[in-house]
């Protein structure tokens, strides 16, 4: 797909388990083994307790409209005006992303609708978690 | 063992000559420039100078090009807060002995883009992986994301955010030196070009060139110097992420509350003591962020206390709180790293000498962000020794 203008991500060993999981339409979070939380961004310890006591699990795919603004200004491979969101997922954490499948509007974008993820080819090694109105 | 309040003061402060456009000026000698005025302000010669500070450029680059040799250096470079945490890191080590007369120095050519090191991010930073690809455009999509979320917790207006601008730009007209110094109104605002919904052109700092610095030493050498000295009475400074995205709290900054509290703590102050207060405003919602971090406003209140003319020229009343007196970087200037003009228009408060003189004014905070909110400083001084 040598037409895609957007940002590429290069992943690194400790994040190569949540870009492979993207690959085969999985969003992979972690959890702490010590307190049970998620978190996110990858890393192979806890942000909470320095533990490596951690593990891989597969997220809901379930979250909701965190917050967002909507650009304005000329971006590569996007077309303006684009929102750039927050997701809140009910594991406990959050992550920026795109909402596809909706209008880029004030009235359509509500905080805290439901949201579910979907994953977007980038190559042969990249696919991105992006976040739709949930259809139920 | 804490900092001890007001064992160290600033003699010597200054800005480059010329702020805004400069294209015949490199980033380097803007750094330099205010490096020169500083010191031509109380008297110093770079040989008089055993400590050097700086962000962004490496403390190498400007201890070699102005001729210093210091004994001590900081390159602590987290953004626009960088100079605020340097006041705290020069204290320390004034204190400890490590060296006599500290030079911090910031110099930005973000206009004209002249001697400016390349920046940029990795594509397989965490940055790179978890957020560029989403399309962010700098700090005007990415410093204002969580602010959706604030404005829905406590059930505020954009015109609250709005007018933080149009109170701060009152401030800018007593500056000559101010980029913006025509009056705005809240229409005027939310009629402005959209950049990111729901912010407008009036709502971000604009984009200019300059420098500043400032020169401190221990209070019992400041009367040997040609300047009223500003000690400093308290000081703190926390970071929190890189990735606006991981935020604790879309509707308040940990950075701030760590960094404010810190320096009020170390300070000995209560809210009451402070006559004047400086909040790096990159963009029009960072005063309410911080008017309620550091304490001075109850959650979701801060937007209110800037309408009722708190913070206005001319309020009076136990609520009075002069804030952003030089217009802020949303008027006066911005060059990128904002956080030394905070601290320059603080020293002219408490040295009597702002265009925009607060009455009596004894006691100054000086709030500052780095990257967004991905850093805090926060300085306490005053015009009164310990």
């Amino acid at each position: 797909m040598s037409d895609y203008q957007k940002w590429i991500p290069v992943p690194t060993p400790e994040t190569r388990h949540f870009w492979d999981g993207c690959r085969e339409g999985r969003l992979l979070l972690q959890r702490c083994g010590d307190t049970g939380r998620a978190y996110f961004p990858p890393r192979p310890f806890s942000p909470y307790t320095g533990s490596r006591n951690v593990s891989v699990f597969e997220a809901s795919g379930q979250g909701a409209l965190y917050s967002y603004v909507i650009n304005h200004r000329p971006a590569r491979g996007f077309d303006a005006p684009y929102a750039i969101a927050i997701v809140q997922l009910p594991e406990g954490v959050r992550m920026m992303t795109n909402i596809v499948e909706c209008e880029q509007t004030p009235e359509a974008l509500e905080l805290d609708m439901p949201l579910e993820v979907c994953f977007e080819k980038i190559d042969d090694d990249i696919s991105l978690p992006l976040w739709r109105p949930a259809h139920g | 063992m804490t900092y001890k309040p007001g064992s160290i003061a600033i003699v010597g402060a200054a800005e480059s000559t010329d702020l805004g456009k400069l294209p015949d000026i490199s980033q380097l000698q803007l750094h330099a420039d205010a490096a020169l005025n500083a010191m031509a302000d109380c008297g110093l010669r770079p040989a008089d100078i055993d400590g050097i500070a700086t962000a962004r450029e490496a403390p190498t680059e400007l201890a070699h090009y102005l001729g210093i040799v210091p004994k001590w250096v900081d390159g602590t470079s987290v953004g626009g807060c960088s100079f605020m945490i340097h006041v705290r890191h020069a204290c320390a080590a004034i204190e400890a002995g490590l060296c006599n007369t500290v030079l911090i120095t910031h110099g930005e050519s973000g206009r004209s883009q002249i001697g400016r090191p390349v920046q940029g991010v990795g594509p397989s930073t965490q940055e790179g992986q978890f957020q560029m690809p989403y399309g962010p455009l700098g700090p005007p999509t990415m410093f204002t994301i969580p602010v959706l979320r604030y404005l829905k917790t406590y059930g505020v207006g954009i015109e609250k955010v709005a007018n933080v601008g149009v109170v701060q730009r009152k401030w800018a007209g007593f500056h000559p030196r101010a980029s913006f110094r025509d009056p705005i109104t809240i229409d005027d605002v939310l009629n402005s070009r959209m950049i990111a919904w729901p912010f407008r052109l009036l709502m971000c700092c604009l984009v200019t060139d300059g420098g500043g610095a400032l020169i401190l030493t221990r209070a019992d050498r400041a009367s040997s110097f040609p300047t009223k000295p500003v000690y400093i009475q308290g000081i703190g400074e926390s970071v929190e992420t890189s990735l606006i995205s991981q935020m604790e709290d879309f509707t308040s900054s940990r950075a701030f509350r760590v960094a404010g509290r810190t320096a009020f703590e170390n300070a000995g102050i209560t809210h009451r003591d402070v006559d004047h207060l400086m909040i790096y405003d990159a963009f029009a919602h960072l005063p309410i962020y911080g008017l309620e971090d550091l304490g001075f406003c109850g959650r979701g209140e801060a937007g209110d206390f800037i309408w009722d003319g708190n913070t206005a020229p001319g309020a009076t009343g136990s609520n009075a709180l002069p804030l952003n007196t030089n217009g802020g970087g949303l008027s006066y200037m911005h060059s990128g790293m904002y956080g030394m003009y905070a601290l320059q228009e603080s020293v002219r408060q408490m040295r009597g000498a702002s265009p925009a003189q607060v009455e009596g004014a004894e006691l100054s905070v000086c709030h500052g962000v780095g990257g967004m909110f991905a850093a805090s400083g926060t300085v306490v001084m005053s015009n009164r020794p310990a």
